[in-house]
């Protein structure tokens, strides 16, 4: 069986490369991969096609840092804020750089994503009709279905090089065990060529094995395998750590600027080689402060023969 | 009884929940507004995320997302996205709250380009989830500020889909049933027409005159027979809110 172990570093290098088309962020504003965000912006990863449902600050931040070449989303911004201002700049502006947009809503990035993971070129819907995003050719199209006659639109299955599965845990082998509201994660992983599984626990596969319902990602179709603990910060980690909403405001008053982003980018991306020198400028003491408190353990089940 | 607008908005929000709704609940002021319905008059509304939780009882700490962490607990079902969105596919989710940059006269939304596609003059975040909800809900209510530079008499994109052009724009476009029924601004709530799908002034809010209504809105706003002031919130709802969004994260800043 191949070593599937990597630092975040390695996996970046080896597994993501130049012109790649990457999935993340697919749990929405939960378990959104920053680390990993973060290590690609350092790695100078270039002309990215970034997908995913709704973006909370990563794809603002990888936009401007110039690594993005096109963006496949429904959303892209910072929640709890509003716009996100480096989204704004490179449309409106072309700053640092021109970038394609291809606008989805939640549904259609799901369909399109499914689609790839069932191996079809396309899923009909009944969303999408009569909006703008039917204008134009691509990437939407209309079709008069041949049973009922009704009108549907069809998404079609977006090219997917990788995906980034940011989880509680896994074992060696990739098999990852993921809780919470999984958005597209699972859909993404089946979808693409290439998975990176990022996650704060490595366990022994016999967690894994006594609990199958929980496997998202089986580890046959996963490439990499990084632990990170924290590697979600500032988004939430189900059982782990809560949202860091201060991160959030903060980079939505700093980023304003272009000036204001490119010193965050200095002090929190390049200013840092990796995420534990990342989560010593976080501080202990605030990270002390998102840990979950509450625990809530799942009574155990009996998969008994 | 001091209240802002927003807390009002919630209030409003909250009423148009019936009990035997399954929402589409999104976050802000309709999260809120769901909360305080499931407390009071619609305690076996069904709440759903689209991140993939469903719930039917309001999370016990104020949320700033969906994906915060208290939102898992007590809920009853985690799953994926494509479940949530299959249940709005299928007819299954009887009311939605969506917000919106621009709204216009048939109750269509923007939250993409200001300006159009081509001539884009800010680009929004997006669709996210908004323009399934408008296309594929059963009903809808809309939550924005009113501003005459939001209410148009054409939004410049169209984001997700009011009644389009008017009357039956939604069959002809092949969408099945469904279309707003309420818009909930910081200066009244409207409705609209039954047969020409434009909307209509319903109730304007205490301490806003008609003419403020009217002047905010970007066309030859029509007005119902009789122009209601809005109910205000009582002390118990009002209490409920404040209890929930705390710091006035969402009530008490104009983000809309």
């Amino acid at each position: 069986m191949a070593q599937k172990i990597f630092s975040m570093k390695e996996a970046v290098l080896h597994f993501i490369q130049d012109g790649d088309s990457i999935a993340m962020g697919a749990a929405l504003e939960a378990a959104i991969p920053f680390a990993v965000g973060h290590e690609i912006i350092r790695q100078k990863k270039k002309d990215l096609t970034l997908i995913g449902p709704i973006s909370d600050m990563l794809f603002d931040q990888l936009i401007g840092s110039g690594c993005v070449k096109k963006v496949v989303a429904a959303w892209v911004g910072n929640v709890i804020m509003g716009v996100g201002y480096n989204m704004r700049r490179a449309v409106e502006e072309k700053i640092p750089r021109k970038i394609e947009v291809e606008d989805h809503t939640n549904f259609s990035i799901a369909l399109s994503l499914q689609a790839g993971a069932m191996g079809i070129p396309f899923i009909p819907t009944k969303s999408l009709l009569g909006t703008g995003m039917m204008l134009g050719e691509d990437p939407f199209k209309e079709m008069e279905c041949p049973y009922t006659k009704e009108k549907l639109a069809l998404v079609p299955s977006l090219k997917r090089d990788v995906a980034i599965v940011q989880a509680q845990r896994a074992d060696e082998d990739g098999n990852t065990h993921f809780w919470g509201g999984s958005g597209v994660t699972k859909e993404a992983a089946l979808a693409a060529r290439k998975v990176i599984v990022v996650v704060e626990e490595l366990v022994n596969q016999k967690v894994i094995r006594r609990d199958p319902n929980r496997t998202l990602i089986p580890g046959f179709l996963v490439d990499a395998v990084v632990l990170e603990p924290w590697g979600a910060h500032p988004s939430p980690m189900q059982g782990y750590y809560n949202r860091d909403h201060e991160k959030y405001i903060s980079y939505h008053h700093e980023s304003r600027e272009r000036e204001g982003y490119m010193k965050w980018l200095e002090k929190w991306v390049f200013g840092v080689k990796d995420r534990k020198e990342y989560l010593t400028l976080v501080g202990e003491e605030k990270m002390r402060g998102l840990l979950v408190k509450r625990h809530r353990k799942s009574l155990p089940i009996d998969y008994g023969f | 009884m001091n209240y802002t607008m927003q807390e009002l908005m919630v209030v409003a929000g909250a009423r148009e929940v019936h009990d035997d709704d399954v929402v589409f609940v999104g976050m802000r002021l309709p999260l809120l507004a769901f909360q305080l319905a499931k407390s009071t008059h619609a305690p076996h509304a069904i709440g759903i995320f689209e991140n993939g939780i469903l719930r039917d009882r309001p999370a016990g700490h104020a949320l700033y997302t969906m994906g915060d962490t208290p939102n898992i607990e007590g809920a009853i079902w985690t799953t994926s996205m494509l479940d949530i969105m299959s249940l709005l596919q299928s007819g299954r989710v009887s009311l939605g709250f969506i917000g919106g940059a621009e709204v216009d006269r048939f109750g269509n939304l923007n939250t993409t380009y200001i300006g159009g596609r081509e001539n884009v003059q800010v680009r929004l975040p997006g669709s996210g989830g908004g323009s399934d909800i408008a296309s594929l809900s059963k009903r809808l209510v809309i939550v924005m500020n009113h501003e005459k530079r939001r209410f148009l008499e054409r939004v410049s994109y169209l984001t997700s889909p009011g009644y389009g052009d008017g009357r039956n724009w939604r069959e002809r476009k092949g969408l099945r049933g469904g279309g707003p029924c309420a818009v909930i601004t910081t200066k009244a709530i409207l409705r609209f027409d039954t047969e020409t799908k434009e909307m209509i002034l319903d109730s304007v809010h205490r301490g806003v005159a008609i003419e403020e209504v009217i002047e905010n809105t970007g066309w030859d706003l029509k007005l119902t027979q009789k122009i209601e002031k809005t109910k205000p919130p009582t002390r118990s709802e009002l209490r409920f809110i404040r209890k929930n969004d705390p710091n006035g994260f969402w009530t008490k800043m104009s983000r809309y």
